[in-house]
């Protein structure tokens, strides 16, 4: 059989990544010992339970990989158990801070932790039935319509909803029911991630060849870039104003500039021409602008941003902050005690569980990364910064193996999401950008952002399967037989 | 399209450079700034993280006069002092440090003994990552003081008057033997452990409070306060007569009345308080004409000192004399706090007969600490072997064993043993003579000498001020000498009285002294 040579010359590459889900399990085991160490001063039986949450996910989903995926990348399930994992360790710990501060004030206090590990249990549940029923990612152009129409609705709902449904802290991007809380947004970004992958793959010669030229011809060659057609324009603006729409109703700054910078992306890549990103840019500015001129929202994150330690300004007037309670007073107290947390981290950090990263509001969603700043110091985040980044490079090394277009384009959507979204939470925190409230993919608490991630894996696991597999290997019958493979570009 | 994904890897390299790179802005360039800022409470959290070492009081007791309790709100030890005001002078006290400015910070041994107390000496290093290794809460190490409770205890008793107020003053106790100090109290005093609270507007409100209290018990009279030294300083200028060659019984003229511009001695002064100097009160001396060293010096006659000091010693033995002593502008002294450094004053004073005049008596701009009081009978008492004076006896690890054991340093010799017999002498001639101006002081049992003093602060008689009153001495068991003190009551004596300075504070000394040869027979 030739499938047998080819299986021989193409390895399969489980054995390494099991190798790395160890590497994993060890960091995890370490953190979570370095926390109850400098906490409590010895180990406890907790312990096991968040070595448990590594091994059991990490050996569950790679012997359903090495059934169902046994091409797939394995770096890319080891970097996310141990980000899980990680995550897990800082919430555990931002829990006991937490804890403390909530006896200090003799309020009570709801631990983080254990939810957390129920996400993740349903997390990889989700992730294993995605990737034993999809076999092939070409299945989901089918339903790229249908995908995105449960997109819009999961976008569109909180936004839609009375605020008292889906209103936490300002922004309306959630729904509960019942004493739960899920962000639908999270889903659909990746919903719309499918759609628009299919929609431009179906259309790219008209988006990639039509229209005007504007510039001037030289001699030797045209100095200018095409325009697109008019009605070409019309589902970027759709995205556009849905984008918009968005930020109008649920006052959600980060989300809205992570569908924009999606979409602009996979045009881009579609097209391969320019004009789209210098009118996606444009666009973006103009919506921005807009935006700030219309909400209250945007200009108290962009004063925050701007006049950080100006205490003549109203908004971050630290006098109202030195009450011994170390009560949350102005707006900007929380991007000022993230900063401080990452100064006194400095370069080696506070040490796991030395620090106090319970100072800064909301550190185990919003700021999960500069309670990582603080105690593991810069070499910990940059750590942390380049697993992401081995995670958007595989994918992307994924996106360009991959021999169809809609392959290649879905895998570019889902990688950039996270690279951008890591971007716009870190360049958050320290103080690049101006805050926009997006959690860190993996790390942060929150079931809707976790699931999706874990959604985002089983999928880019597949892509990276398909990508990798010998191409004499035939590809799972059913779905694949009525789709026209496409021509590698 | 994998030209335009490469392009997009490359767009995603330059955000994470970016990303990158303020992350080292934040955390490396900025991150001492935000370390220290002043509503960052992470360093103040830590600060308070594990328990600070105890001072404690020597003498065998090692009671602990500053110590952390554990408590339940998030700055997690509580300083406290259990003596409340008696050893404020000494420990000082340990603030809430984060700024704003009011915040205070910390003080005294708390100040100066920091690293030990706090755990982060370099000493301490081994010791503290096998805390962290054993997983035991990193401890600070203790101070060991040379202060000894009985006699410190006497000493701030022995400043109540007979309503059992606390008069304003001071006192300080040494071994003359080895520099130790055994008792430094600073009256009236405050409580540490309100200055140490965890609520900052508690210790605002009780520091403006003693801010504005003008007793100035904030004020660290033992170490800090320059006072007139009065006739205490004629030890120093008798000291400089004996290095001269003059005996105690020696001649030298005692008028009523000296004009030091001219050298002319008068029978009466007739007012002239600026050029003309006379006696305590206008009083005669001893026939008006002339006494012997001893007396002059047990009686304390200005004019005699005046005309010995103009006349025969000249300003440079005088100032040389005084800085075998401890009057040194150049050095100051490190028990460890800083101690004000004693002076005589401007130089040029000393080469103007009028000015000289008054410093031969402790007047003019001499200026001297309660603790340089006590050193100069420290070092009369030791045969005139000046011991440098320490206030921290061990520097303890947590375990208790010694980190460091100060020694004793000799300061300077002050006279030969032969010339300080004869200083120890006079002084004890203060004591024991129906005319010396100490009688209050004496002990049975034991040799007391010693000196009084009834310094003008300033201010004219006119103006009702009542000048200070000193007494400085020591006591012998024998030959041996066991304790030098030095008390300063400020506005205690009387104006026109020269004994008045002796009545009270000599009574403060003998207590002082009483108290520490019973606790150490």
């Amino acid at each position: 059989m030739t499938g047998a040579f080819a299986q021989l010359r193409t390895p399969t590459r489980r054995n390494a990544e099991l190798l790395m889900l160890l590497f994993s399990v060890m960091i995890v085991i370490a953190a979570e010992a370095a926390v109850e160490a400098a906490h409590d001063g010895h180990l406890s039986a907790h312990l096991a339970t968040y070595a448990a949450v590594p091994i059991t996910i990490g050996v569950i989903t790679h012997l359903v990989i090495r059934r169902v995926a046994p091409y797939a990348d394995p770096l890319l399930l080891p970097i996310a158990v141990l980000l899980n994992g990680l995550g897990l360790v800082m919430i555990h710990r931002l829990d006991l801070g937490e804890q403390q501060q909530a006896k200090d004030a003799g309020t009570t206090f709801g631990a983080q932790a254990p939810t957390q590990v129920l996400w993740t249990v349903i997390g990889v549940g989700l992730f294993i039935a995605l990737i034993v029923f999809i076999r092939d990612h070409r299945a989901l152009q089918r339903y790229a319509y249908t995908l995105a129409l449960i997109g819009l609705v999961f976008l569109l709902l909180p936004a839609l909803l009375p605020a008292r449904f889906s209103e936490v802290n300002g922004a309306r991007i959630w729904i509960r029911l019942a004493g739960f809380s899920i962000q639908p947004g999270e889903f659909a970004k990746i919903l719309l991630t499918i759609f628009g992958a299919a929609y431009l793959v179906a259309k790219r010669d008209v988006l990639s060849l039509a229209g005007r030229r504007i510039g001037f011809a030289t001699k030797k060659r045209f100095v200018g870039f095409d325009l697109p057609r008019g009605r070409d324009f019309g589902p970027v603006l759709a995205a556009w104003l849905i984008c918009i729409a968005v930020l109008v109703r649920g006052h959600d700054l980060g989300t809205s500039l992570l569908f924009f910078g999606l979409f602009i992306v996979l045009l881009y890549v579609t097209t391969e021409r320019v004009s789209w990103v210098i009118i996606g840019v444009l666009l973006f500015a103009a919506g921005a602008y807009l935006s700030y001129q219309l909400f209250g929202t945007v200009q108290t994150r962009v004063a925050i941003w701007l006049h950080l330690f100006d205490t003549s300004s109203p908004a971050t007037d630290p006098t109202h902050c030195l009450s011994p309670a170390y009560v949350h007073c102005s707006s900007g107290y929380q991007m000022r005690q993230s900063l401080f947390g990452l100064g006194t981290g400095g370069i080696f950090g506070t040490g796991l569980g030395g620090g106090h990263p319970e100072l800064v509001p909301l550190p185990a969603t919003d700021f999960i990364m500069s309670s990582f700043g603080e105690e593991t110091g810069l070499f910990g985040v940059v750590g942390l910064l380049v697993l992401y980044a081995l995670f958007v490079a595989r994918g992307l090394a994924a996106a360009l193996a991959v021999r169809d277009s809609f392959g290649k384009l879905f895998a570019t959507g889902l990688s950039f999401l996270m690279a951008l979204q890591l971007f716009v939470v870190v360049a958050g925190v320290t103080r690049l950008l101006p805050e926009t409230g997006l959690t860190t993919p993996f790390l942060s608490y929150g079931g809707s952002s976790l699931l999706a991630n874990w959604v985002l894996l089983a999928l880019l696991l597949r892509v990276s399967d398909a990508a990798r597999r010998p191409a004499t290997t035939p590809p799972p019958p059913p779905v694949a037989a009525a789709e026209p493979v496409g021509v590698t570009a | 399209m994998n030209t335009s994904i490469r392009k997009v890897a490359a767009a995603l390299g330059v955000l994470l450079a970016a990303v990158f790179i303020n992350l080292n802005f934040v955390q490396v360039v900025k991150g001492s700034d935000y370390r220290n800022a002043p509503d960052n409470q992470r360093v103040l959290l830590n600060e308070y993280a594990s328990p600070r070492g105890q001072i404690i009081v020597g003498g065998g007791t090692g009671t602990a006069i500053a110590t952390s309790v554990s408590t339940n709100d998030e700055l997690k030890y509580l300083r406290e002092y259990p003596e409340g005001p008696l050893y404020a002078p000494v420990t000082g006290f340990y603030s809430i440090t984060a700024t704003p400015s009011p915040y205070l910070g910390t003080e005294g041994i708390e100040k100066y003994e920091d690293s030990v107390l706090s755990g982060s000496d370099s000493r301490l290093f081994g010791r503290r990552l096998a805390d962290i290794l054993t997983g035991r809460n990193p401890r600070g190490g203790s101070v060991e003081l040379t202060v000894d409770a009985a006699t410190q205890k006497a000493a701030y008793d022995a400043m109540k008057d007979s309503h059992g107020n606390l008069r304003r003053g001071a006192v300080v106790a040494l071994d003359p033997t080895t520099g130790a100090i055994l008792a430094a109290v600073s009256t009236p005093s405050y409580d540490p452990s309100r200055l140490s609270l965890h609520d900052p507007s508690k210790i605002l409100d009780y520091y403006a409070a003693l801010n504005s209290d003008r007793a100035r018990p904030l004020q660290n009279r033992d170490f800090n306060q320059l006072y007139f030294p009065g006739s205490t300083f004629k030890i120093v200028v008798s000291a400089a007569a004996i290095k001269a060659g003059y005996t105690p019984s020696t001649q030298i003229p005692a008028p009523n009345g000296y004009i030091a511009s001219t050298g002319e001695n008068v029978s009466s002064c007739k007012g002239d308080v600026i050029n003309c100097v006379e006696n305590f009160g206008g009083e005669k001396c001893f026939d008006g004409t002339k006494a012997t060293l001893a007396f002059a010096f047990a009686k304390s006659c200005n004019t005699a000192f005046a005309e010995l000091a103009v006349d025969q010693l000249h300003g440079q033995a005088i100032a040389d004399e005084a800085k075998l002593f401890g009057f040194d502008p150049d050095n100051q002294l490190d028990i460890p706090m800083g101690v004000a450094n004693s002076t005589l004053g401007p130089s040029g004073d000393l080469l103007d007969n009028g000015k000289l005049a008054h410093i031969s008596f402790g007047q003019q701009s001499v200026g001297m600490t309660p603790l340089q009081a006590a050193m100069m009978s420290a070092a009369v008492a030791n045969n005139g072997t000046l011991m440098r004076p320490y206030l921290v006896d061990k520097e303890l690890a947590p375990d208790l064993s010694v980190l460091k054991q100060t020694k004793s340093s000799v300061m300077s010799q002050v006279l030969t043993v032969s010339q300080d017999k004869l200083l120890s002498e006079m002084m004890q001639d203060v004591v024991t003579k129906s005319y010396g101006t100490g009688g209050s002081a004496a002990l049975s049992g034991y040799t007391v000498g010693g000196k009084t003093g009834t310094a003008d602060t300033g201010a004219t008689s006119a103006s009702g001020v009542q000048p200070d009153a000193w007494f400085t001495g020591f006591a012998l068991q024998g030959n041996t000498p066991r304790i030098a003190v030095a008390v300063i009551i400020e506005n205690a004596g009387t104006n026109g009285s020269e004994v008045t300075g002796g009545l009270a504070a000599a009574p403060v000394a003998r207590k002082v002294m009483e108290a520490y040869l019973k606790a150490h027979p």
